[in-house]
């Protein structure tokens, strides 16, 4: 698979410009060393490094650490593909395609905290759809931001689609209900909702976020078909919070969605995801890992389906789990 | 944030305490509990190593292990190396605020300063660059100086230099527009663009510059006080991008350069950080977006690579949520001592000398009425949210964590007293059952939760008069009596109960070690 190439090697680029190389990766730590106590602590502090978090990085020591006791791992290669292997199994093959609908358009409502990404993350899905022959329609349902519906709008510019706006102030809800009308209206494929940024911990704001769900919901059966979650990849443990947050005041019908672990910590198993059907890992091509999305995984099973390596609307890749782990080890 | 930490802390004194003798491994295992509370706080694990070994050192070297108080003893070190994790010493600030009056050249003084705000340099204008990496909220934190410096007197430009990102010129120039509309100040609030100069990404690195230099010029010949530079976003592992900061800096000669970092930034922050450190000598950091449940290590971490102080702390997404950053109320926020000094200050801001004494009087006499009750619930909301006003009250933090600390309940009571008359809001004593049912239906409650309100507040206000005449001994143990009979302020709906109980720090440990 070549996805993640332009990632490693705009990552070297980068890495060889600066003056000092910022992070130095878990293969170099592993080949050619042999496995000992003092080494699964090195791997400890790499997996933490990346934002993996204590819980999952436990869990994957205490494997290795068994492993090396019962004599099955001994060789820093063997621990690479031990890893490998474990976190590229969290990801299944077959679960990272965008939900489709059956008929009319698809509904996709991005998602996500204050600057983490959404509008950029938009243009580039966008530009993905547009190369597959897709026809797309934009909402621009950020009425809250300053310059935020100019920016989406200049994005639709410059992909030649169009943008359903409202007033900036208005009531986002009737963005999305006008969005859905214009695009049942004039059979596009595909809706991308964008919306304001906000922490989840504002209530009232998380309220719109249902509001607006519903309002697509009504409009366009079985809408929001998918509903990603934008994640910066230097998102610390909190970014387990935003998606078990958004999770829940998008989980539709039911809202019951994923119990909410204590203290940000996921339990480990597989819970329904509620709302959010997928993530949306930008920024990737600094040196940040991203490794939250593992715990994440874990914890409520939303799957990573794309990542966002640029600024420009073709900087996008489909997630790799390979050559996520490849990169965060590298 | 730092719920946690603060019960972990908590943890470790009650490890410590209540034992005859500890010994030096009891000291590393609490440790262990601090690492990964920290861990799991996103702080950068070097720094944890660091920190943890200075608290060992400093307990071995205090002889801890053979102290009475051993879990006192130590929770004064870790405060003590917190503060000056988060903030420097004392000394530095004290040795920088004496050069500048020294008069020192302000950028030499600067790194060292870790006076609050934002230094004045004559003549001006002063030059504030702001630097970050992308989406952390540095053209939101330009409005909120411009807001800060104008509630202060200080006439601002903010001038455009994101040229990269779509619209980021409107955005600045409509945040502007609100400081200069919406925001208290006399001073004037001007804006500077080059709309022409704008280009896709990667096509204008470095007309920036330009663009700085020609803003700073305009400030001058507008005798503008300030002026704040909004810089693009960039990854510090751009090279091109990084330069043409350095180009800014060199060229324009900024008086501060503010890295904007989000407090919810993970261990990365630490490479960020010492990347922009090292291309442009930061000195002063502003975290953004504290007002999530982020426990904020990042703030660690940033100040431990660049040395640089921590300035501001954004707490929301008006255009005044900003707040001074004080590292002895944010280490006493981690350790559970709650920030009381904060709360004060923003109550403060609320509500004016005058206002607080008529009330004062008011409250004396008996004669509070709905309608100043709704005033002060007011004035309580414009302070921010709920659950981070109360984590600022000292051993409510940690108490609070599971609690259902909710502003949808103080809604409710708002729509009450807001569907009330105005003869009823002064009397409440006459609101019999069609009155009820007729607030109740006009504010979308229910009866029993108009009559909840109106007993409530019946008692409050008896119990706020006897208050009034006591001293402040008695009135804390009125106040005890109050969360204990969850009655008043304590049984209102939207008050978790006991959650207003004020418990200072010595009487927790005290009740701990039992
Ligand atoms: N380097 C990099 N920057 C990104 C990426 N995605 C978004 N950005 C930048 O992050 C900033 C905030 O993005 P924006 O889309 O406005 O965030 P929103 O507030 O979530 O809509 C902008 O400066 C974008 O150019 C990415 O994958 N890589
Ligand atoms: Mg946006």
């Amino acid at each position: 698979m070549a996805l993640f190439k332009s990632i490693v090697s705009r990552l070297r680029k980068g890495l060889e410009k600066t003056r000092e190389v910022l992070t130095s990766g878990l293969g170099d730590l592993l080949r050619g060393r042999r496995l000992d106590e003092a080494l699964i602590q090195e791997i400890r502090t790499k997996l933490l490094q990346a934002d993996v978090g204590i819980q999952t990085t436990n869990r994957l020591v205490e494997g290795i650490s068994a492993d090396y006791k019962s004599g099955k791992l001994s060789k820093g290669e063997d621990v690479l593909e031990y890893l490998k292997r474990e976190m590229a199994a969290l990801w299944p093959s077959q679960d990272r395609s965008l939900r489709i609908a059956t008929s009319g358009p698809t509904v996709i409502m991005v998602t996500g905290v204050n600057g983490a990404g959404k509008t950029t993350s938009i243009a580039k899905l966008c530009s993905l759809l547009r190369g597959q022959g897709k026809t797309v329609l934009l909402a621009a349902c950020d009425t809250f931001r300053a310059g935020a519906v100019r920016q989406l709008e200049i994005w639709s510019e410059r992909l030649g689609v169009d943008v359903v706006k409202g007033q900036q102030g208005g009531d986002p809800a009737a963005v999305a209900f006008d969005a859905a009308s214009a695009a049942l209206a004039r059979h596009v494929d595909f809706l991308i909702v964008d919306t304001a940024g906000r922490l989840h911990t504002q209530d009232p704001l998380m309220r719109q976020l249902t509001k607006i769900r519903s309002v697509l919901a009504k409009k366009i059966p079985g809408a929001p078909h998918e509903v990603l979650l934008v994640l910066d990849a230097t998102a610390g443990q909190n970014a387990m919070r935003q998606a078990v947050e958004f999770s829940k005041a998008l989980g539709g019908e039911s809202p019951a969605g994923v119990p909410a672990p204590a203290n940000g910590k996921g339990t480990p198993g597989s819970e329904s995801a509620g709302g959010v059907t997928g993530i949306f890992l930008s920024k990737l091509d600094g040196t940040a890992k991203g490794g939250i999305v593992v715990a994440i995984k874990e914890a409520t099973d939303i799957p990573v389906k794309f990542v966002g390596v640029g600024e420009t609307p073709d900087d996008v890749e489909v997630f790799d789990p390979e050559s996520f782990v490849e990169a965060m080890f590298g | 944030m730092f719920e946690r930490l603060s019960e972990t802390f908590a943890g470790v004194y009650k490890k410590l305490s209540g034992r005859g003798s500890i010994s030096e491994s009891n000291v590393r295992e609490a440790m262990e509990d601090v690492r990964t509370a920290l861990l799991e706080a996103d702080v950068n694990h070097e720094v944890i190593d660091t920190f943890i070994q200075q608290v060992v050192d400093d307990s071995i070297g205090r002889q801890v292990t053979k102290s009475l108080e051993p879990g006192q003893e130590i929770i004064g070190i870790v405060h003590r190396r917190l503060v000056e994790l988060l903030g420097g010493s004392a000394a530095q600030a004290k040795e920088a605020a004496e050069l500048t009056a020294l008069g020192v050249p302000a950028p030499m003084a600067v790194p060292l300063a870790a006076e609050p705000g934002i230094l004045s340099v004559s003549p001006g204008p002063t030059i504030v660059m702001m630097c970050g990496l992308q989406g952390s909220g540095k053209t939101t934190t330009c409005g909120k100086l411009a807001a800060y410096l104008k509630k202060r007197g200080r006439s601002v430009m903010l001038a455009a230099a994101d040229l990269q990102r779509p619209a980021a010129v409107e955005q600045l120039q409509t945040v502007a527009a609100q400081v200069e509309s919406d925001f208290p100040g006399g001073a004037r609030v001007t804006f500077y663009s080059e709309p022409d100069k704008v280009a896709a990404y990667g096509k204008a690195v470095g007309v920036a510059v330009g663009v700085c230099q020609r803003a700073v010029e305009a400030a001058r010949k507008q005798g503008i006080d300030t002026v704040i530079l909004d810089t693009a976003g960039r990854l510090h592992v751009n090279d091109e991008l990084m330069g043409e900061l350095q180009s800014i800096a060199r060229l324009v000669q900024p008086h501060q350069r503010f890295l904007v970092v989000d407090a919810m930034t993970g261990q990365d922050a630490i490479n960020s950080a010492k990347a922009f450190h090292e291309r442009l000598e930061v000195d002063g950091i502003i975290l953004t977006k504290f007002d999530s449940d982020t426990r904020g290590g990042a703030a660690l971490s940033v100040k431990h690579v660049t040395g640089a102080p921590i300035k501001f702390i954004g707490v929301g997404e008006k255009l005044d949520a900003i707040e001074e950053f004080h590292a002895e109320r944010m280490a006493g926020r981690i350790l559970g001592m709650g920030d009381v000094v904060s709360l004060v200050e923003k109550a403060q801001e609320q509500v004016s000398q005058e206002e607080a004494e008529r009330l004062q009087e008011k409250l004396a006499k008996g004669e509070m009425t709905m309608e100043d009750f709704l005033g002060q619930l007011k004035a309580l909301r414009r302070m921010g949210p709920l659950k981070h006003l109360l984590g600022m009250i000292p051993g409510v933090g940690a108490a609070l964590k599971d609690a259902q600390v909710d502003d949808k309940q103080l809604d409710k009571i708002e729509a009450m007293i807001n569907s009330m008359t105005r003869k009823e809001r002064d009397k409440p004593e006459i609101i019999d059952n069609s009155r009820r049912r007729r607030i109740a239906k006009g504010s979308g409650t229910k009866q029993e939760d108009v009559s909840q309100l109106v007993t409530r507040f019946g008692m409050l206000s008896k119990i706020t008069k006897q208050m009034a005449g006591m001293s402040a001994a008695s009135k804390v143990k009125a106040v005890k009596q109050l969360g204990a009979a969850n009655a008043g302020m304590g049984g209102l709906p939207g008050f978790g109960k006991g959650s207003t109980r004020t418990v200072s720090v010595k009487d927790r440990f005290k009740k701990r070690k039992k």
